[in-house]
């Protein structure tokens, strides 16, 4: 049952950082209620574009607020240009590993990071949208094949970790499978 | 009775949908068996028939919890095995028949032993609830067909408690020479059974949710039924199910069913009456939270309920925090990751549907630990809406 690391527990019970924050210059975020876990990351950025304060409201599990707890305190005090560097896999490792299962988690606070800044740096990003595969939480066939290729995914189970995409019905798997075999045989 | 933690600490466990402590008396009742008395009940010396007549005690034990006869319960390893058994035997008692009617919130036993059988030919009518948990009886009864070899529904529902009318519908399937297989695994213990009254062909039991050890089921099958075994092997159970029997285990189930007998009308009084207080305090105590299922219909010691804006394994982890053991009806806690399929198939809102929590008693809960989730619950509740994005300070 509590199959996480103690920094995981730690972050779980005693979360840094939580709540709304007043006039923040940035805002990010992810995830929805259908998915079952959402972030909503506030960050305080000086004028020399050092984040020097940061919070957030998450709903999700207990990994979901352990890598939201997590990634306020990486953040903080360092410039934007380093915080575009943070990758899920150092959230996970600043919390001493998630189960597989979970690494959606770090995901999701990556990703509001990085639209929290784009957001006040008035970055708009376009991407080639790509085919959804999967109906239940929304995924597109590139997104998998990045994330297979960025962290090295051996099979649909490890992408339904790290992006929770056949997670839900199940029906996408066998697609998500080819998909993941192409990527390998390309990476 | 404490349920004592091994760390000390006081649990409260109300998670018995999950499983259930073994009784007392039953342990009592099975230790010979796992010393001593370690015959061979099918040997002909009387060390190991003196098993065998331990056995046929039990048995006699198990039919009468369900007003069976002795010859028609078959001891099997659980109760998925027995769900197992029962769709095995009902397709080859009817070869000629390849269709099968269900209802879209069973259990797994069921729910994937049939998804299997799809994949392999069979048709296979999985028939909606309603919002409430309520099975569609007018579409059951026009998906039955001359092609129906078997309709298995559960007799009470496991997250939520609901309870299907299994009596009217055995009466249709049997006017319409189909065989009706339930899953009371769930009801067993909790509501009276009776398998003459209900006019059912087959039933499935399993010892652990009853106060028996797991690794022990029954299969309850109307005499005159064509029945093959699922498990061949032996001539035990009267070749209905080979391998040796589990001894002790069965002979605990023995026990571990007399109690329940004895327990009907306290899991119809005091456990009911502890649950409707358990959920009157938190639907008073707690905003936004819902009942699923909420029906007359249901088990008397099940509560589904849900907590909008927050997410299972959250409240099951603070809870654990404070000794309280439940479930969550969100899968993030069994490696699925939308809300499990009973509370899709329901249409609960993803709102609530990711923040419901089951709580599951048994004769062995107090008052006292009722108030106790009491208390802790409705601060877990505030603690993780706090910091919810989705909560909008509506308290």
């Amino acid at each position: 049952m509590w199959e996480y690391t103690d920094k995981v527990k730690d972050h779980f019970l005693n979360p840094r950082n939580v709540g709304a924050m007043e006039n923040p210059d940035a805002v990010g975020e992810t995830g929805s209620l259908s998915c079952g876990d959402a972030l909503k990351l506030f960050l305080k950025i000086n004028k020399n574009d050092r984040i020097t304060d940061a919070s957030f409201m998450t709903f999700g599990c207990a990994s979901a607020v352990a890598s939201s707890s997590a990634l306020t305190e990486m953040v903080k005090g360092i410039t934007l240009d380093d915080a575009l560097k943070i990758t899920n896999d150092d959230i996970a490792d600043y919390l001493d590993g998630l189960p597989k299962a979970k690494m959606h988690c770090s995901v999701m606070g990556q990703d509001a990071l990085r639209k929290a800044i784009n957001n006040y740096r008035g970055i708009q990003i376009m991407e080639k949208p790509g085919n959804v595969v999967c109906e239940c939480f929304g995924v597109t066939d590139i997104e998998i094949i990045n994330a297979v290729k960025a962290n090295h995914l051996e099979s649909a189970e490890d992408v339904t970790g790290y992006l929770k995409a056949g997670g839900g019905c199940g029906n996408c798997l066998e697609r998500i499978e080819e998909i993941v075999e192409a990527a390998k045989a390309e990476a | 009775m404490k349920n004592q933690g091994r760390n000390g600490m006081n649990i409260v466990y109300t998670d018995n949908n999950a499983t259930t402590r073994v009784a007392p008396e039953v342990l009592e009742e099975m230790l010979p068996y796992l010393s001593e008395y370690y015959g061979n009940p099918s040997s002909m010396h009387s060390f190991g028939g003196n098993v065998g007549r331990k056995i046929t005690e039990a048995r006699a034990k198990v039919a009468d919890l369900i007003n069976a006869d002795p010859d028609e319960i078959i001891f099997t390893s659980c109760g998925t095995e027995s769900d197992n058994a029962a769709i095995h035997a009902a397709l080859e008692a009817n070869p000629e028949k390849r269709h099968i009617v269900t209802s879209n919130v069973e259990h797994p036993a069921v729910k994937n032993t049939l998804e299997r059988l799809a994949k392999k030919g069979y048709t296979v009518t999985f028939v909606p609830v309603d919002t409430k948990g309520r099975l569609d009886i007018d579409l059951l009864y026009k998906s039955m067909s001359e092609n129906t070899a078997l309709v298995t529904l559960m007799w009470a529902n496991n997250e939520t408690g609901v309870i299907f009318p299994i009596k009217e519908i055995a009466k249709k399937a049997n006017e319409r020479g189909i065989l009706l297989h339930t899953d009371a695994v769930q009801a067993a213990g909790k509501i009276p059974i009776d398998v003459k009254d209900s006019g059912v062909d087959m039933l499935s039991l399993s010892g652990h949710k009853i106060h028996a050890p797991k690794g022990v089921g029954v299969l309850y099958v109307k005499k005159g039924l064509k029945f093959t075994s699922f498990m061949t092997g032996g001539h035990q159970e009267k070749g209905r199910r080979g391998g040796t029997e589990n001894t002790a285990s069965i002979i605990g189930l023995g026990r571990a069913c007399e109690l329940a007998k004895d327990h009907l009308g306290e899991m119809d009084k005091r456990v009911r009456q502890m649950r409707d207080y358990l959920e009157r305090q938190l639907l008073e105590k707690i905003p936004s939270s819902s009942i699923n299922g909420g029906i007359k219909d249901r088990l008397p010691n099940t509560l589904s309920i849900g907590f909008d804006a927050v997410e299972g394994e959250s409240i099951l982890l603070l809870m654990d925090q404070a000794g309280i053991c439940a479930s969550s009806g969100s899968a993030c806690t069994s490696g699925s990751l939308d809300p499990s399929h009973v509370l899709m198939a329901m249409k609960v809102p993803f709102e609530s549907a990711h923040g419901t929590i089951r709580f599951s008693l048994s004769i062995y809960n107090t008052m006292e630990e009722m108030d106790h989730i009491g208390t802790v619950l409705p601060q877990v509740i505030k603690r993780l809406r706090d910091m919810s994005p989705f909560w909008k300070n509506k308290d």
